[in-house]
């Protein structure tokens, strides 16, 4: 067996176990800890795919930033009140019989079998003298250049939306407004008073 | 040799894998939005290998929007169960039942 089916048949298995244990592990720090491994073992699947690009992004993106994220909410959250797993045996039939049945209609519809048979990678980017990096940038940058915009406008929307739903108005908080601040005039801070002078002598 | 179809077989796996998580998990927020991750990881695995495949690059910008707008989901998704927690002391989803649907 060569070396890369050999590869791909240890990442797989990796993969399928990781994703097992995400959704099945009673601690969510360990079912977020499960799901960085199936993450990174993904990104080393595309690798063999020759999508250094994706693999690289999905490491940064999703291991870098989401999970940490995941791992925060976690950690603000008290474990000892997150739900327990009742029912977990009720619905684990349902569950196994649901998937199974729909592996087996996918893997039949796609006939797997025969696409089994076909070839291997073509590696597109190489054929056309360029790195993986370079074949998807000259293609996001002219074909794609509106989508791309797109993104970033949702990533921003996101941003705010994110920040203003976890945005806390608390109502006995001394804060400082700047903006008050600043157009403070002299006159609101100072006032000057007249007074005569007065001297003893002359009240005696 | 590693074929098409191996890696498609791989995608439906743990899309499968991901949707018994959904039924199992039933109670924890955290829990489902991994396996919505867990499942955007098989449909991009999908996208990859056909990009791969049939030496298209439309497929691998495919996955890098999913990555983007999954990115936003979940940064969302965190604030409204953050929020959640700090209003109800809880992330059942048997007890949020508010509006009664």
């Amino acid at each position: 067996m060569p070396f890369e089916s050999l590869l791909f048949y240890f990442l797989a298995t990796v993969l399928v176990i990781a994703g097992m244990a995400v959704v099945t592990l009673r601690n969510p720090v360990h079912c977020a800890l499960a799901l960085v491994l199936t993450f990174f073992t993904c990104a080393c699947l595309w690798l063999l795919l020759r999508a250094e690009f994706l693999a690289i992004a999905l490491v940064l993106v999703y291991v870098g930033a989401v999970m940490v994220l995941f791992l925060f909410v976690v950690m603000m959250l008290d474990i000892k009140s997150l739900p327990g797993r009742e029912g977990f045996t009720t619905y684990l039939p349902v569950g196994l019989i649901v998937a199974g049945v729909m592996l087996a209609e996918l893997v039949v519809l796609m006939g797997a079998g025969k696409l089994m048979q076909g070839g291997g990678v073509q590696d597109a980017a190489k054929a056309q003298g360029l790195s993986n990096t370079e074949w998807i940038g000259r293609t996001l940058f002219s074909d794609y250049i509106l989508p791309f915009e797109i993104a970033a406008l949702i990533l921003t929307v996101a941003i705010v939306a994110a920040v203003a739903l976890t945005l806390r108005r608390r109502p006995n908080v001394r804060v400082q407004d700047p903006a008050k601040q600043a157009a403070v005039r002299s006159e609101d801070r100072l006032r000057l008073v007249d007074l005569p002078s007065a001297t003893r002598s002359k009240q005696a | 040799m590693i074929t098409l179809g191996h890696y498609l077989v791989l995608a439906a796996i743990l899309f499968c894998v991901s949707i018994a998580g959904i039924f199992i998990n039933r109670k924890n927020v955290i829990i489902l939005l991994m396996a919505i991750e867990l499942m955007l990881l098989a449909v991009n695995m999908n996208f990859v290998a056909f990009s791969a495949f049939l030496g298209d690059p439309g497929g691998q910008i495919f996955v890098f929007f999913i990555l983007t707008v999954a990115a936003a989901e979940s940064a969302i998704g965190l604030a409204i169960l953050v929020l959640l927690f700090r209003n109800r002391a809880t992330i059942n989803v048997e007890e949020l039942d508010t509006m009664k649907g």
